[in-house]
């Protein structure tokens, strides 16, 4: 469960990054992609080479998408309810070493590789709670 | 066994040779005991770890996060012989400290952060690439023994 202070870190990590957070997003994916080939098989419609189009536009609905549940941490399971039918029904992602959690990892690696020390032992964990909190709301219309 | 390409020993060595092991082992471990509190459940002899601060300043941890990595340098030193270099420490994971092999996994992504964090750009997706296979295999082979 996030708490107050959890929130407050995740908001404030969010407000060092919002300025670019597409790139993020992209810089994300990318890092998946290549860290995960399994992940790969989710985009067989992709240009996945570095820099590709798609994936800069995936990435952007990633980020933004990241950046709304920020805004909504009281109440992620609505903000997120579009979404989460959209994994359920349509994406079908794995759920059970669910690809969200590579992409966390992710996440997190391009988050610690632009804020390096500001990315603190507390704001990881605030951060990796908050991920797995997206990642349980996507999964959960799944069955 | 695992096959390594020449460029993945290249970015394992390279980033290996820029680590302090213990300023890096010491972090890792404190994050571990932050992001995943449960995890403090198999060091209740290490004294204060009730906050962040406590855990990050305690030189239990600080210690054991030492030694911790400096054993994974051993992994580093050996890759084509990973199974084998750690075959006692999986054993003992097993049988005396009765460590769950996902706390493995836990700590191998925690490493990568750290990496990052210390390496930024520098720490290219080829290497997290290399890395996290690092510490997959790494996992892998201590809890290879579990019975």
């Amino acid at each position: 469960m996030l708490t107050a202070d959890d929130k407050k870190l995740i908001q404030q990590v969010w407000e060092k990054v919002v300025s670019h957070q597409d790139d993020l997003g992209a810089e994300a994916l990318e890092r998946m992609f290549i860290t995960y080939p399994q992940t790969k098989t989710y985009f067989p419609h992709f240009d996945l080479h570095h820099g590709s189009d798609q994936i800069r536009s995936h990435g952007k609905k990633v980020a933004s998408a990241l950046g709304n549940a920020v805004k909504s941490l009281d109440n992620l399971s609505q903000a997120l309810s579009e979404l989460s039918n959209l994994h359920a029904y349509n994406l079908r992602v794995d759920p059970t070493h669910f690809a969200l959690q590579l992409l966390s990892q992710c996440f997190q690696v391009v988050l610690a590789v632009h804020l390096g020390n500001d990315y603190t032992p507390e704001v990881h964990a605030a951060f990796d709670k908050f991920l797995s909190a997206v990642a349980a709301v996507l999964a959960e219309k799944y069955r | 066994m695992v096959h390594w390409s020449a460029e993945e020993k290249q970015l394992i060595a390279s980033v290996w040779s820029k680590v302090n092991v213990e300023e890096c082992g010491a972090e890792a471990l404190a994050r571990l005991l932050i992001v995943y509190p449960w995890t403090q459940r198999f060091f209740a002899s290490f004294g204060n770890l009730s906050s962040p601060t406590a855990i990050l300043g305690n030189p239990k941890v600080r210690a054991h996060g030492k030694k911790v990595l400096t054993s994974f340098g051993e992994a580093v030193k050996n890759l084509d012989n990973i199974k084998v270099t750690y075959a006692k420490l999986s054993e003992l994971h097993c049988e005396k400290l009765h460590v769950d092999p996902e706390n493995f996994r836990l700590l191998g992504d925690i490493l990568i952060i750290v990496l990052a964090s210390h390496f930024a750009r520098d720490f290219t997706p080829a290497c997290q690439f290399a890395w996290q296979k690092l510490v997959g295999v790494v996992a892998h082979a201590l809890a290879r023994k579990y019975h």
